[in-house]
């Protein structure tokens, strides 16, 4: 077992270098390529009434003119060392782990991102509560009921919540329920856990229904059908022949075995959400790691948008390793092979 | 079981609520308040009261450059900033024309001329502080803009300082030359009088007081990149918390004395404004009463735009002022065909301008067809037309006989450059496609990112010329409401660029560029007005730009605020005479 996470952990690594250097490609190799010069690639960070000579001394500044190699391997020895950059009034320091530093907003990458990061996380585990308890109860008895008014009404608006996008749902319920009703916080309204728990989760609501309602229709879905299939199971069988009780033999028997895909799929699912939900982040105006990636790209910010993207890339390769550890927990079959 | 089945059923509730109330919701959210109107606050004051505190509440669907005076270049923030700083002149805060009267602000009164315009004597009002108390002297005025002018450091903000005044040779800014004496530009005889040394004849040194650029800086408390992050009031107001890409708020500055300033009445306790905020969201945000402004002054989002043609309450929340800026597109006569006039004329002729206000989001969010390079705003402007056409529709007949007197009576092909995250451009774009196919000129549309567009493509002299970018679809608003504010940068040859990077990539007349020389030492405000006047033909009259529509913008009112109008300098409300009704 130690091995195999050891394993699990070097492949990790060696996915986050890989992903580094294609991201770290795609955004100043791909356009050297296509034929933009230092100069071209640095007039973004000098404003519009910026001289030629400024523009080459920004370029030279961000090391443009060095091969792109040597490029790539002083942002991935920043990372570990740290860096200073001149900002011509002074020097700037960037403390490991140093992911880059704006040059249009003058500040350091991770801060930023340690910064946003508790948004996000709130609103992914918020939602992801909801989303299980809710998607995962509903698909459960559907699959008990199958055919019944319940499973064919759940089913309905479990394909109203896959179809939705969040910028509808979401915009709609910020319209209705806070600025019409007056019962939900406004868009934009974050307030952190340590400092008012209640505010928190009040504030946090509506993002967390929005985003729960598009995740719970997918689980609710995925948990029915996973359900229907085990529960005709053999196994499930000889515990109803035991003589089980039938909710020990759903929970115990039926839901666990049912359980296996609901897992791999989460894990991708928060994966992602941890590495920035961007569109609910960009309806309700929440600044997390996802608006500030969007942010970012509105203004070609690169090393913002790398180190997120690297940040990103953790979140998910983290979470598929949690879940191939949790396969050996929750399905007895993986523990046997 | 029960309690179980309890929540599903509680939660699947829940949701199609939500989904049901979002179908039925009218979604007006406007109250009905009988004082409001169409245009309340466009020429005149809406709801004018005096009463004090209260927090403005602002959101911005992006970020400014900065909130640092030397580093800023938006018209918004430019309005925003007289909140937390005093420049050396400003716009008379109120409605319709009478903003375009200049007054001083942390001068006494405006600047004197003297040596043919090239040196201009500011006195300072005495008695106005920064927030920590300390007088403001004319040295901190001068290093406010002597620092603007470093552009490693502050790239964002307008270089008519450092392009004009008379630095010396080798001078780079306070942080690389601290030691270079630069009494050439800027002098202080004493702490209450600047005097600024032009290389040429300047006229427009009023104007240029109104800038941020011109607001005072203290040496000891300049941080360079560093400053936005806490910029030192000598406004009404000071800033009480900044945090980069999400908000910043000011609250009342003690220091600020009124009886310094007879222009802001400061009404409001504060300011907040969050950024990064999405667009639909403000709007419906602005019509519940949570917010009261769209701080980036671009108009409403398509979507309240729509609800607000069909919703008369709604559209009674609503102001549509011009914006000094103009939409247009130049005729780049380096591509053949349009060296020759009479090619550009079946442009001018061809194109229907109908389709060009309806690109830009028609008669209310676009704003009216334009025939002239300056905008109904600017003093001086006059309303000609040297290519009339039914309507404005084109008049392919005339277009037609154009294309024979060039030699080219079936047409001839040709790129059109626009800016790609631009879908009005775009959409500019293929109008002129459409419409100048029915006389045989084909247009190719081609999209290139926004960031390089003026550097590298557009506005690229040997990239036009070499990639045959007949026309590109192009904008421009005035950086103050004079004809040196709008013209300047967009009809002098001299400011084309073979490196690329500038606005104007068509216009080069040498008497064009004569007469601007001459508008520039001009100091009688009507001569002046009429010089750009004169110009503003002279351009037209070479058909090298399509004009195609004198922006305006559908801006939404908040029900909260008092004191509301729009500024024609700024065009958008004034931020520093809004009041609160109550919060």
């Amino acid at each position: 077992m130690i091995s195999y996470i050891i394993r699990r952990l070097f492949a990790a690594v060696l996915l986050l270098l890989v992903v580094s250097m294609i991201t770290f490609a795609i955004f100043y190799l791909v356009p050297r390529i296509a034929g933009a010069g230092p100069e071209t690639l640095a007039a973004r960070y000098v404003g519009r009434t910026a001289s030629a000579d400024t523009v080459h001394r920004m370029a030279q500044n961000l090391g443009f003119y060095d091969p792109i190699y040597v490029q790539y391997w002083n942002w991935l020895k920043d990372i570990f060392t740290g860096a200073d950059y001149n900002l011509g009034t002074s020097i700037e320091h960037c403390a490991r782990p140093c992911l880059g530093y704006s040059f249009i907003d003058n500040t350091p990458v991770w801060p930023d991102l340690v910064d946003r990061a508790p948004v996000t996380f709130s609103l992914a585990i918020g939602a992801a509560f909801l989303w299980v308890i809710f998607g995962v109860s509903i698909g459960v008895l559907s699959a008990l009921r199958r055919g019944s008014v319940f499973d064919r009404a759940a089913m309905t608006v479990a394909l109203a919540g896959v179809s939705l996008p969040i910028f509808f749902t979401g915009l709609i319920a910020l319209a209705f329920v806070s600025y019409k009703l007056g019962i939900g916080a406004a868009g934009g309204s974050y307030t952190p856990f340590t400092q008012n728990p209640a505010e928190w989760a009040y504030d946090l609501l509506l993002p967390w229904i929005t985003l729960a309602f598009l995740f719970s229709a997918q689980y609710a879905r995925l948990t029915r059908a996973g359900m229907l299939e085990t529960m005709g199971e053999d196994y499930i069988r000889t515990a109803r022949a035991k003589g089980l009780k039938e909710r020990r033999v759903v929970v115990k028997h039926g839901l666990r075995g049912a359980l296996t895909p609901i897992i791999t799929i989460f894990g991708l699912d928060i994966g992602l959400l941890l590495g920035g939900a961007i569109l609910t982040e960009k309806t309700f105006s929440l600044n997390g790691l996802g608006k500030y990636v969007i942010d970012a790209i509105d203004k070609q910010d690169l090393p913002k948008i790398l180190g997120a993207t690297l940040l990103a890339t953790f979140f998910i390769v983290l979470a598929n390793l949690v879940v191939d550890l949790l396969y050996a927990v929750v399905d007895p079959r993986v523990r046997t092979r | 079981m029960r309690r179980t089945r309890t929540r599903t059923l509680a939660a699947l509730g829940l949701v199609a609520a939500l989904a049901l109330a979002g179908c039925g919701s009218s979604g007006s959210g406007s109250s009905d308040k009988t004082k409001d109107a169409f245009n309340a606050a466009v020429g005149k004051v809406f709801d004018p009261s005096s009463t004090k505190g209260g927090i403005v509440k602002f959101a911005d669907e992006g970020q400014q450059d900065s909130v640092d005076t030397g580093d800023t270049y938006y018209g918004y923030s430019w309005n925003f900033a007289r909140l937390y700083g005093r420049s050396l002149t400003m716009f008379t805060p109120a409605p319709g024309k009478a903003s375009n009267t200049i007054v001083g602000d942390l001068a006494e009164g405006l600047g004197e001329p003297s040596d043919n315009a090239k040196t201009w004597t500011f006195k300072l009002r005495s008695g106005v502080k920064f927030e920590d108390g300390t007088p403001i002297t004319s040295k901190d005025v001068k290093y406010g803009v002597e620092r603007s002018t470093d552009k490693d450091v502050f790239p964002d903000g307008p270089t008519y300082f450092d392009d004009n005044l008379a630095w010396p040779a080798n001078y780079k800014g306070p942080y690389k030359t601290p030691d270079v004496n630069t009494d050439s530009a800027i002098a202080t005889p004493d702490d209450q009088t600047i005097v600024f040394h032009f290389k040429q004849p300047f006229s427009d040194m009023n104007y240029l007081g109104t800038t941020p650029q011109s607001m005072p800086v203290p040496k000891a408390k300049d941080t360079g990149k560093k400053y936005k992050q806490h910029v030192v009031s000598s406004g009404p107001y000071m800033f009480s918390d900044y945090q980069d890409g999400k908000s910043f708020t000011l609250k009342r500055n003690p220091a600020w004395d009124a009886k310094t300033d007879p222009n802001r009445k400061a009404l409001p306790d504060g300011y907040e404004v969050s950024l990064n905020v999405d667009a639909n969201d403000i709007d419906n945000r602005i019509l519940a009463g949570d917010l009261d402004i769209a701080y980036a002054t671009v108009g409403v989002a398509p979507a309240m735009r729509a609800r607000a043609l069909s919703d008369p309450k709604l559209k009674a929340r609503l102001d549509n002022p011009y914006a000094a800026r103009l939409q247009y597109t130049s005729i780049n006569p380096s591509v053949k065909p349009f060296d020759n006039i009479d090619c550009r004329k079946a442009i001018e002729y061809g194109m229907d301008r109908t389709a060009y206000q309806a690109a830009y989001g028609g008669k209310l969010a676009g704003g009216d067809p334009a025939t002239t390079m300056l905008v109904p705003v600017i003093p001086g402007f006059k309303k000609f037309d040297l290519f009339p056409t039914k309507d404005d529709k084109g008049d392919l007949d005339k277009a037609k006989q154009a294309l024979t007197a060039c030699g080219q009576p079936n047409g001839f092909s040709t790129t059109m450059a626009y800016r790609v995250e631009r879908p009005l451009e775009k959409a500019t774009a293929e109008a002129f496609q459409q419409q100048l196919a029915k006389i045989g000129i084909k247009i190719t549309p081609k999209g290139f990112p926004k960031a390089d567009y003026f550097s590298t493509y557009a506005g690229n002299p040997p990239y036009v010329k070499k990639n045959g970018l007949g026309l590109s679809v192009n904008s421009w608003g005035a950086d103050w409401n004079d004809g040196y504010g709008m013209l300047s940068q967009i009809v002098d040859g001299r400011v084309i660029r073979q490196t690329g990077g500038s606005s104007n990539s068509s216009i080069n007349i040498p008497e064009v560029n004569t007469k601007l020389d001459e508008a520039s030492v001009e100091v009688d405000p009507d001569k002046k007005a009429q010089l750009y006047a004169d110009i503003d033909k002279q351009v037209m009259e070479q058909a090298l730009t399509y004009p195609g529509v004198y922006a305006k913008l559908l801006l939404l009112r908040s029900k909260n605020l008092t004191n509301v109008f729009i500024n024609d300098n700024y065009g958008g409300y004034d931020f520093v005479s809004l009041g609160v009704k109550k919060k």
